[in-house]
């Protein structure tokens, strides 16, 4: 059994128990912590938040141009206009071209006013939407990198529709007929984050955090005190190893101890060999097995009690249609 | 690995029976009762008279929220419908403080089970999904057991070949399942990819409020997207945008009709002609569309 169906076995286990009020959770959560305990836990949560949002943090253009042999961005979303925070483009590596879509931060005040600190705005969703039809319809894999607060809040961002079109870009990515693998590079926050994540393989960096809100959101409406953030990071279970745990992830890639920014080779040499493996591995199968196991990802994410099905959910198991 | 009759597992979601399903769900109960002003114009409202006029303020039009019960009182012929995976309860898989007690408080409070219910009813005779939200239970957050029943309605009108009518009202994810809320937008977005491939029609209906992960969801996927009037639309809420910009929104920002003007909502539609308008866009998707079949 691996690590990863031994935490699903375990985190089965605790649900029943929570279900029916069993007093077995302590001891259930005991043994999840050793099993995790073959690593060092010594950096916190909260480490990781700093870490992941350090300013001198590599970016998704830095991560692409030591990854790929040539590169060539593309602007634009022939709509509107082109979105800074939003960067894509077509690169070779080896032999094979790909297209490359990420969120992009700045390196200084300046850059990040230009690139709105990554978060971006309903333009630069939809320029994603553009390069992933344009990669599938050539036939070219797609590698996203996630790293962003947050979609833009702004009048600017609302008015142009920002919920159609991360909406969009979900429902889009879950069904595009080309390879998706997405690996959260920093800060993987809310909708913004998922609305260039629906993909076949998700990756963390080691010091990553992804989650539904950001720790001090979390601390000011649930905990009712902005202050707790560094509590609520915790309480979020953000960091790549606890969403490894639920199974959310498929695999952390590792950073120096002090973090990403203090050897940019070694961890592009790590994201690019782990995004090769995966997808030489994803290119090995039928198009068709791919987008009916992406079929079956998506679907079955949910934690819940189903007094029908008692053991695990349907979308776990089986595809509504087709198998 | 084993296969499945997909059939069975529609089937033991929602029974059919020889002819036609099993009807006979009408719940009565009063929800918006603990009002006793109009939030809009302020004036004195009587329960009895808001029912009748269906939960709008009979003075100045505004329209109250509503939960599910009292939705599809108005909107099922005969108020009658079969509600299917009610059974699904939520577990804490991040053993967020306190959500436990919260969720049973939502529960007492608003008599419902979760913040969304799914049903099968007739909308002008014609069998129809339905699924409504409601705000009163923890602000209609969707968390693994709200994604989870909309996804199985969504893929049940794609698997029977019906019609599915969607109620928005969310104030967005159920923070306190954290990732497993976020995984439920791109969750429900593929099964509604799954239904675009049937040519039934997805019909949404946006109402007060509708923001968030919701909103940048199932919210704006529908083939056709109706709102109610003066409801909020948004993906960050109004005070979120004002602590970005320093500054005042503009008057009617992020309404129903701002949103028909900027061309995200095809028609604000009053809750009086809401059936009416519902079961003449469903006749036109189902009885009376051109083309070859
Ligand atoms: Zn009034």
């Amino acid at each position: 059994m691996t690590q990863r169906e031994l935490q699903k076995k375990i985190r089965e286990l605790k649900n029943l128990a929570a279900h029916h009020k069993l007093d077995i959770h302590e001891d259930l959560s005991r043994i999840a912590s050793k099993i995790e305990g073959s690593e060092s836990i010594d950096v916190t949560p909260w480490q990781r938040v700093e870490l992941a949002r350090h300013p001198n943090r590599p970016t998704t253009l830095e991560y692409i141009e030591k990854i790929s042999d040539e590169y060539l961005e593309l602007f634009g979303d022939r709509v509107f206009g082109d979105d800074p925070a939003m960067v894509g483009g077509i690169a070779r590596i080896g032999g094979v071209a790909f297209t490359f879509i990420g969120h992009q931060k700045g390196k200084n005040m300046k850059e990040n006013l230009r690139r709105n600190y990554g978060m971006a705005q309903p333009e630069g969703y939809r320029k994603a939407l553009r390069l992933a039809y344009q990669a599938e319809k050539f036939g070219r894999p797609i590698i996203t990198f996630v790293d962003t607060m947050g979609a833009f809040p702004g009048i600017s961002s609302e008015e142009r529709g920002i919920s159609e079109a991360i909406a969009r870009n979900l429902k889009e990515f879950s069904v595009l007929k080309t390879p998706i693998i997405t690996t959260v590079i920093g800060e993987g926050g809310s909708g913004g984050a998922i609305g260039i994540a629906v993909a076949d393989r998700v990756f963390m960096l080691e010091n990553a955090v992804y989650s539904v809100i950001s720790p001090e959101g979390c601390a000011s409406i649930l905990l009712r005190d902005a202050k707790k953030a560094q509590l609520a990071a915790g309480l979020m279970k953000m960091t790549a190893r606890d969403l490894l745990s639920f199974g959310i992830i498929d695999g952390i890639v590792a950073e120096p101890p002090a973090g990403a920014h203090t050897d940019l080779s070694f961890v592009a040499a790590r994201l690019k060999e782990n995004i090769l493996t995966h997808y030489k591995a994803l290119s090995s199968k039928k198009l068709e097995t791919v987008l009916k196991e992406r079929s079956r990802r998506w679907l079955s994410f949910g934690e819940f009690y189903d007094p029908e099905e008692k053991e695990e959910s349907f979308f776990k198991k089986f595809l509504p249609w087709g198998s | 690995m084993a296969r499945i009759n997909v059939e069975t597992f529609f089937q033991k979601l929602l029974p059919r029976t020889k002819r036609n399903l099993q009807y006979g769900m009408v719940d009565d109960r009063v929800f918006v009762q603990k009002e006793h002003k109009c939030p809009t114009c302020s004036n004195p409202v009587e329960t009895d008279q808001l029912k009748e006029n269906a939960f709008v303020c009979y003075h100045c039009n505004h329209h109250f929220r509503i939960s599910a019960p009292e939705r599809l009182r108005l909107l099922a012929d005969n108020g009658e419908y079969q509600e299917f995976s009610g059974g699904l309860s939520s577990l804490n898989p991040l053993d967020f403080p306190d959500y436990e007690e919260r969720f049973s408080a939502a529960k007492e409070k608003s008599g419902l089970d979760e913040a969304v219910k799914t049903v099968v009813c007739k909308i002008g005779g014609r069998e129809t999904v339905v699924i409504v939200m409601s705000f009163q239970f923890m602000g209609g957050s969707m968390g693994s057991v709200v994604g989870e029943k909309i996804t199985r309605a969504v893929l049940l009108a794609a698997q029977r070949g019906l019609p599915c009518v969607l109620f928005t009202a969310s104030g967005g994810a159920r923070m306190q399942e954290g990732i497993y809320s976020l995984m439920q937008m791109a969750k429900t977005s593929h099964a509604i990819a799954l239904l675009e491939r049937t040519r039934m029609p997805l019909i949404v209906v946006l109402t007060d409020p509708t923001t968030g992960g919701v909103t940048a969801s199932f919210a704006m996927l529908g083939d056709i997207t109706l709102a109610e009037p003066e409801a909020l639309i948004g993906f960050a809420g109004p005070r979120v945008i004002e602590g970005t910009i320093k500054q005042k929104l503009p008057e009617g920002f992020q309404k129903s009709e701002f949103l028909q003007e900027k061309g995200f909502v095809d028609r604000v539609v009053p809750r009086k002609d809401l059936k009416k308008t519902l079961t003449f866009l469903i006749d036109a998707h189902i009885a009376i569309r051109g083309g070859k079949k």
